[in-house]
């Protein structure tokens, strides 16, 4: 299978939508990059290159280069896709999530529901988001707990670049409004990606390594890290199972608590301000509908209840890392 | 019921989107035939007590004073004295050494990210120098010039950028995200446009309380898209408040021309217009222009006659930020081809016609400018550059709260600091 990066897959993915689908379009600042330069059609295409090229090969009336707007884009998005079309609006940082809120969580999640069925939204948000790339308080944030709690809301987030594209393309062909955050951190990772279409349903959780003595959890850019852990982990022999549940609207609980029904112990990683993250939410689902099947108390890495730093040894320290999530491993494993 | 009469077809053509096109696109020549500059001095200057209604014209215009040979004309002549001048002149300069200077320093791996200004010096620094230095600024990423202008010592600047052990803002901010209460130099949001409300509660607060302080705001023209821009203007306007609300229109906004802002269908000054506030539109690139504006625009405010929005036109001279490459959205020529020039060169030119400055004398500034930029940054690296001289990591959880709640207590033990 070739290989791809995530970016590559993202790009993939909205590019095959729009060939297969007229209906689909794409929406954002800087999504044309400069509506194309000689030579490099598409110009720049979105500030980390996402909707590279495609510009180039659908031209301005499908791929719209929008004022400063969030909250118009958001707004204009969501009015089109009652229309039928299926735009793929882009929010540059989630972080810009504070002027656009409305659009989303008031209108958009809520048409179908307050317009007595009648309604349908088909669109999706694609969102940058997450620490590590020395963006500061206002350019790193994870907020999708944030939309996880909206109830209309279906939440994404591909924690490699396989799904990343199977997981896109279920988002645009979803007839509920979705948010698809992308993590600025993986964008580069690298992973087999068919040329083909295909999707990644919702609601599926990823088991990335099977185990018996403990179930780590893990959100997005989390994902790598801990596996990464189990890896290591391994060698000594303690052997960890490793989810990532890929969406968290709608959340796969039932193979979390399949996995904790084996391993009797839970650590979850979330990139994420500890309270009301969703390392709070799973730990709570399984301290609700699993608490016979615990050995140990379920342990939280999340990042600390702060705003994100700049300098990069505080975001690192900041960020769950290897080390935090291994401990929090041990501790679990060795309570008795 | 439907009314199927209603339901008829009524329009005879199909609908079509418009999508602005630029004028321009790499490869392609600079052409900036489209752009109507009326004549250096044309532009009358009103009484600051003018009705806005009998000013509109003045949104759709450019004020201008400095001349092809570098002369001042017309009304809007601040006829400054040669020293502030010269001033004005040396904090471009110095401004421009400085904005070089960390650009490299980005390339060199020092730090992460840098955004110049160049081209643009003239928008800051010579609106500092109309301000009180107690005025309160408002600022966005590029007016980098008010600090400059303000005498805020560049080795702080530069801890700032460096996020070293000295950084002001200790190690929580993105690279030149400034912030100085004494300096009066809000805190730059990294969300575009946040800081145009917060100008006008400011200057609400100050005519509250009776004080006799203004406050100035900058926003870029793509930003003025924002909500929170017109929000802005609507309260500026209501309640009359002392705030100068600048935008400042240097053609792009990242990659995108003016036109994907609306600057092809009004001007941006004329965003003022519906709001009932006065609006003057001023060759950004014309020191002379920029400082009488926004002395016209302090008057008016200081005598409570409220809000003025000004439009600075002008032209991004290099890339958005350090992160983009702006050869891959714009005729490679464009820069030299501004019909407006470069701010630096116009008021040396100026100087130099008035017979107060020379060439030699401007090869001077130029290594003063530069030998000031190099003792600073030697300084600064004394401490350390980006990563390698460390704020605390206590740093990381002081200030969220006045009082460090016990679930950061904790918190922070845990993460062993
Ligand atoms: C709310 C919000 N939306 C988008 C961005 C991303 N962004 C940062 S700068 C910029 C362009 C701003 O252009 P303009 O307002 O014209 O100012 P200029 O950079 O030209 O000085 C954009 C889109 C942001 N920081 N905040």
């Amino acid at each position: 299978m070739p290989k791809k990066t995530y970016l590559q897959a993202i790009n993939e993915a909205v590019r095959s939508e729009m060939k297969r689908d007229p209906r689909v379009i794409v929406i954002g600042e800087d999504v044309a990059g400069g509506q194309g330069g000689s030579g490099e059609p598409g110009g720049v295409g979105s500030v980390f290159g996402q909707m590279k090229g495609i510009y180039g090969e659908f031209g301005p009336e499908r791929v719209i280069d929008t004022p400063i707007s969030e909250s118009a884009i958001i707004g204009a998005a969501a009015g089109a896709a009652l229309t039928g079309l299926r735009p793929v609006a882009e929010l540059m940082f989630v972080d810009f999530v504070g002027v656009c809120f409305d659009q989303i969580y008031n209108q958009a999640a809520k048409f179908r529901y307050m317009f007595g069925g009648h309604a349908t939204t088909p669109m999706v948000i694609r969102t940058a988001a997450g620490a590590g790339f020395r963006g500061a308080a206002q350019h790193s944030q994870t907020l999708h707990p944030l939309f996880t709690m909206v109830p209309g809301l279906k939440v994404v987030m591909p924690a490699n670049p396989y799904d990343a594209k199977g997981l896109l393309i279920e988002a645009i062909r979803d007839d509920d409004p979705v948010i698809f955050v992308e993590s600025k951190f993986l964008y580069g990772m690298e992973g087999e990606v068919p040329d083909e279409s295909y999707r990644v349903p919702f609601g599926e959780a990823n088991v990335l390594r099977e185990g018996e003595d403990l179930t780590i959890v893990a959100f997005g850019a989390m994902v790598p890290r801990a596996l990464q852990v189990a890896n290591a982990l391994a060698k000594e022999g303690v052997d960890c199972e490793v989810i990532d549940p890929r969406t968290t609207s709608p959340l796969d609980q039932q193979t979390i608590l399949e996995s904790v029904e084996r391993t009797g112990r839970l650590v979850v990683v979330d990139e994420s301000p500890p309270r009301c993250s969703l390392a709070a939410d799973v730990a709570s689902i399984v301290a609700e509908q699993g608490f016979r099947l615990l050995r140990a108390p379920i342990r939280k890495v999340t990042c600390p209840h702060t705003p994100v730093p700049f300098a990069p040894q505080l975001e690192d320290a900041y960020m769950p890392s290897p080390a935090r999530i291994e401990e929090a491993v041990r501790a679990t494993v060795g309570f008795n | 019921m439907v009314d199927t009469a209603l339901k008829r077809g009524r329009n005879a053509v199909v609908l079509s989107l418009h999508i602005p096109e630029p004028e321009g696109r790499p490869g392609d020549p600079a052409d900036f035939s489209k752009i109507k500059l009326p004549e250096p001095g044309e532009v009358r200057r009103p009484p600051i007590e003018v009705e806005p209604a009998e000013i509109r014209d003045l949104a759709f215009t450019l004020i201008r004073v400095l001349d092809r040979e570098g002369r001042a004309v017309g009304p809007w002549d601040p006829r400054l004295p040669a020293e502030t001048l010269r001033q004005g002149l040396r904090h471009m300069v110095l401004t421009r050494a400085y904005d070089d200077r960390m650009y490299r320093a980005q390339r060199q791996g020092k730090t992460s990210f840098y955004m110049k200004c160049t081209g643009e010096e003239a928008v800051a620094i010579a609106a500092a120098q109309a301000l009180e230095f107690d005025d309160m600024c408002f600022p966005t990423y590029r007016q980098q010039g008010l600090l400059v202008a303000r005498g805020y010592a560049l080795v702080d600047m530069m801890h700032q950028v460096y996020s070293n052990a000295r950084d002001p803002l200790k190690g929580r901010q993105l690279p030149i995200m400034y912030s100085s209460r004494q300096f009066g130099f809000f805190s730059i949001s990294g969300n575009l446009g946040t800081q145009y409300g917060q100008a006008v509660g400011w200057a609400m607060a100050s005519a509250y309380k009776g004080d006799s302080r203004i406050a100035a705001a900058w926003i870029g023209e793509g930003a003025t898209a924002e909500g929170d821009f017109h929000n802005a203007l609507t309260f500026a306007s209501v309640y009359r408040a002392p705030v100068i609300l600048n935008i400042v229109n240097n053609q792009y906004a990242i990659s995108a021309f003016h036109g994907i802002a609306g600057g092809q269908r009004s001007t941006f000054a004329s965003r003022g217009i519906g709001y009932g506030l006065p609006a003057l539109r001023v060759d950004g690139n014309d020191y002379l222009a920029v400082y009488a504006a926004t002395a016209w625009a302090a008057e008016r405010a200081r005598s409570n006659l409220g809000a003025t929005v000004i439009e600075l036109y002008t032209y991004r001279a290099e890339g958005h930020s350090t992160s983009d490459d702006p050869s891959r959205y714009r005729p490679q020529e464009e820069r030299e081809r501004w019909p407006l020039g470069d701010p630096i060169n116009r008021l040396k030119q100026h100087l130099i016609a008035i017979g107060a400055w020379s060439e030699a004398q401007h090869k001077a500034l130029e290594a003063e400018c530069a030998e000031a930029v190099r003792a600073a940054l030697k300084e600064a690296e004394s401490v350390g550059t980006l990563g390698q001289s460390r704020p605390s990591a206590k740093e990381m959880f002081e200030d969220v709260y006045k009082e460090m709640p016990w679930h950061l207590r904790r918190q922070r033990q845990e993460a062993g600091v």
